[in-house]
């Protein structure tokens, strides 16, 4: 199977997005690409843009391989894309407040109820908790994949705490340094103010009764997290702090950050640490990185925590797969997006099937993230899916799988020239009294030939991706 | 508004680049030592070792007191917390985790000078290249000062920096100075013998002062001038005189700005009073070791209440 290029498509050839680019690359002198490429590896090793790999000690600070060569999206089929997103997103917020509510969708029958019962994502803490604007998840990245010209199709619904928006940024000034004619020849949208948005997006959804303009704060867990470049970039570039669980306690019924004048109270926090490691007192007693009785602080609406707890029952990858009912029962509209074909392994019929073709599936861990603890089949051997298929057939439950799509490329610049290499999508949306999509997002790029896993710890590369003003 | 955490990063991001640069201006008192004075060698590089404040670590570590130990153990063993290294690695983590408070190029310098001095120390260094070993890393954190005092808003953020970097440097001072007080005292070297002459420059090298010395000073070595140079005059940028005066600038800037005097506030001032004194001979007196010995806990005292005081933890 002969997989969608986005550049040049063996059914058409050079596609229309691609032109001006195309004109400009076939003037240069490769000799001088290849040195533009070193350029960007020192731009980002001086800059300290690392990420942390759990379990690679020696490597404790990595790069993610940046590729020159930009993915480029027209600006109808940006169009398209973004109002599927929004539409899901709408529907996410809804979902989430119906299940800590009256759970109207398990009273209809379109959801089996231990699906939301039995799941660990679900915070019993949050049923009755309605956040400022009726908004649970604030920042979302939905990784969308292609498979031919008009077939996009949603992966994934990160709604807890999506990273990698600094890459899309970084990705983009590297690019502005790099190539400055580009951009003045060919009209790309800006996602430069993303944080200023970030910073809007957050303050509007500041706690009710709060009359004056909200402190806004970015929660770590410190330094030695793999996203902490990240969380340092957005608050630097927001004007706000990063703090740390230790930086913080619960003074006069707020959350206040230890300065060096005394606890200042915040109103807003713009967390990155997991709900496990929110509140010892509400979650996990054994945890150093939470602040106590922050939870007791948000069901009084003193703070706003974004994206809210328990948003994780949203994203689950066994809830994924009814999101075609959750965005018709909320939306009244068939969703505009589409959902990859999702076979539920605790379903009898269908661990059947994937036992059966497990090797030309992927198979995934309902909770799992980041590339680890899945299977794809076709790039496996014979032992590695038997194995996996014994660890599916002993917890069914814990499994989903998906067929083998054949993810569309774009093409990368090799030491043999340009090459195709499979790509995903991740746009970045901010929902509070709006939703707004910064026009772009991070393209994740499998650096190896033929290889559909594009996840930067199993050593994927990314690309700047350009949304054309057209 | 600054978070008592990243005060405590910044103080001590500046404490340890300093440290860094203090560890290769030891070596290289050392190394000029033992190239002049080759029978008695070992005892230099025993002194600088004692001058690091890391006699106690080096011994559980080397025997002898060699140009090959000392220098490895100040400059690159990553078992000793202090040595140039692993100070500007901790500088480095330091400042990794207060990122937001600094200037791009700030950072960058500190990032590339950590990532040059790796590179560098990575392998044990042949005495030959000594010299250059030592240029770069004064290089490094030259470049790290330039690029801080170059673009840093003088605000509360440069203020603690500061602190960090004058505490650790009168500490380095001091030290140097008690290490070798017994050269200085003038019943031992009133006659001023070669050998006398060989280690008052050493002390002046170690601070990086023996040809600033000549400007003010006459052109021969007196123990009572070097030790004026090194305690009072204020205008010697490594002398305590000079660390204190602008303590207690960076520390004023904070009263006037929070509206509020602190327990380090008074202990900055106490320290700058006795070092108000009239004359050297003063100090010689009372004893020059007993001064530096309490002046040595002043200034740790100091340190201890700013982080107390500013709620570092």
């Amino acid at each position: 199977m002969v997989a969608f290029d986005e550049m040049t498509p063996e059914s058409s050839g050079l596609r229309n997005s691609y032109a001006a680019y195309d004109h400009w690359l076939k003037q240069q002198n490769p000799a001088r690409l290849a040195e533009k490429m070193r350029d960007a590896e020192r731009v980002f090793r001086k800059t300290g843009i690392t990420f942390a790999v759990y379990g690679e000690e020696e490597a404790a600070e990595r790069l993610i391989p940046f590729d020159i060569v930009p993915r480029i999206i027209s600006g109808a089929e940006w169009r398209r894309l973004t109002q599927g997103i929004e539409q899901r997103v709408q529907a996410l917020n809804a979902f989430l407040d119906d299940i800590y509510h009256r759970q109207e969708i398990l009273r209809a029958g379109r959801i089996p109820k231990h699906l939301i019962a039995n799941n660990d994502a679900f915070l019993p803490e949050m049923i009755g908790v309605r956040p400022p604007a009726g908004v649970y998840t604030h920042i979302i990245g939905t990784d969308i994949v292609r498979t031919g010209e008009n077939d996009f199709f949603v992966l994934e619904d990160n709604a807890r705490t999506p990273s990698g928006v600094s890459y899309m940024l970084e990705n983009r000034e590297t690019m502005m340094q790099l190539f400055p004619e580009l951009f003045q020849k060919i009209s790309v949208r800006p996602v430069e103010n993303y944080p200023q948005l970030l910073r809007q997006s957050l303050a509007a959804v500041r706690p009710e009764n709060l009359k004056t303009a909200p402190t806004i704060a970015v929660l770590t867990p410190g330094s030695y997290n793999s996203a902490y470049y990240e969380h340092a970039f957005l608050a630097d570039q927001m004007g706000v702090e990063l703090v740390e669980g230790h930086d913080l306690r619960v003074v006069d019924g707020h959350v206040a950050m230890r300065t060096t004048q005394g606890y200042k109270q915040i109103d807003v926090l713009y967390r990155r640490v997991d709900d496990d490691y929110l509140d010892p007192l509400s979650f996990r007693q054994d945890s150093a990185l939470g602040i106590p009785g922050i939870m007791d602080v948000y069901r009084a609406g003193n703070i706003t925590i974004a994206n809210a707890p328990g948003t994780g029952i949203a994203d689950d990858k066994a809830i994924y797969s009814y999101m075609p009912e959750i965005i018709e029962f909320y939306t009244g509209r068939k969703a505009i997006l589409q959902n990859i074909q999702t076979w539920r392994c605790s379903e009898p019929d269908s661990l059947k099937y994937v036992l059966e073709n497990i090797k030309d599936l992927v198979i995934k861990e309902v909770h799992g993230s980041g590339g680890y603890g899945m299977l794809v089949g076709p790039t496996s051997t014979k032992k590695e899916c038997e194995d996996f298929a014994k660890k599916v057939a002993a917890r069914p439950s814990n499994y989903i799988a998906q067929p083998t799509l054949s993810l569309s490329t774009c093409p990368i610049l090799t030491e043999a020239g340009l090459a195709p290499r499979h790509v995903d999508l991740r746009p970045y949306v901010l929902v509070s009294d709006r939703i707004q999509i910064v026009p772009g997002g991070l393209t994740r790029v499998a650096l190896k030939k033929g290889s559909l896993v594009v996840n930067s710890s199993q050593g994927g590369g990314t690309k700047d991706t350009w949304v054309l003003d057209d | 508004m600054l978070l008592g955490r990243t005060a405590n990063g910044l103080y001590w991001m500046n404490r340890y680049i300093e440290r860094t640069e203090n560890m290769a201006r030891l070596v290289d008192a050392g190394l000029r030592m033992a190239l002049t004075r080759t029978q008695s060698a070992q005892e230099e590089w025993k002194s600088v070792v004692l001058s690091a404040g890391t006699d106690h670590g080096f011994g559980a570590v080397h025997e002898h007191y060699t140009a090959e130990a000392v220098s490895d153990y100040l400059l690159r063993d990553k078992s000793n917390p202090s040595s140039a290294m692993s100070s500007i690695e901790t500088a480095r983590f330091n400042a990794r985790m207060v990122r937001t408070a600094l200037t791009r190029e700030t950072w960058e310098s500190i990032n590339e000078g950590w990532m040059g001095l790796k590179r560098m120390l990575a392998d044990p260094i042949d005495e030959r290249e000594l010299p250059q070993v030592l240029d770069e890393i004064k290089r490094a954190t030259a470049l790290i000062r330039g690029s801080f005092y170059g673009t840093m808003l003088r605000n509360e953020i440069f203020d603690f920096s500061q602190m960090g970097t004058y505490v650790e440097r009168a500490d380095n001072t001091a030290r140097i100075l008690d290490v070798k007080y017994y050269v200085l005292l003038p019943s031992v070297s009133w006659v001023g013998s070669t050998l006398d002459n060989y280690q008052w420059e050493s002390i002046l090298r170690s601070v990086s002062a023996h040809r600033s010395y000549r400007w003010v000073y006459e052109a021969d070595y007196r123990p009572t001038n070097i030790a004026d140079y090194l305690i009072l005059n204020g205008r010697m940028p490594r002398s305590l005189t000079f660390c204190y005066r602008f303590l207690a600038e960076h520390l004023r800037f904070r009263e006037e700005e929070y509206g509020e005097r602190l327990p380090c506030h008074d202990t900055v001032e106490k320290t700058l009073a006795k070092l108000r004194v009239g004359s050297i001979k003063q100090i010689f007196d009372t004893g020059l070791h007993e001064f530096l010995t309490g002046f040595i806990h002043d200034n740790k005292r100091l340190g201890d209440e700013v982080a107390t005081d500013f709620r570092f933890h």
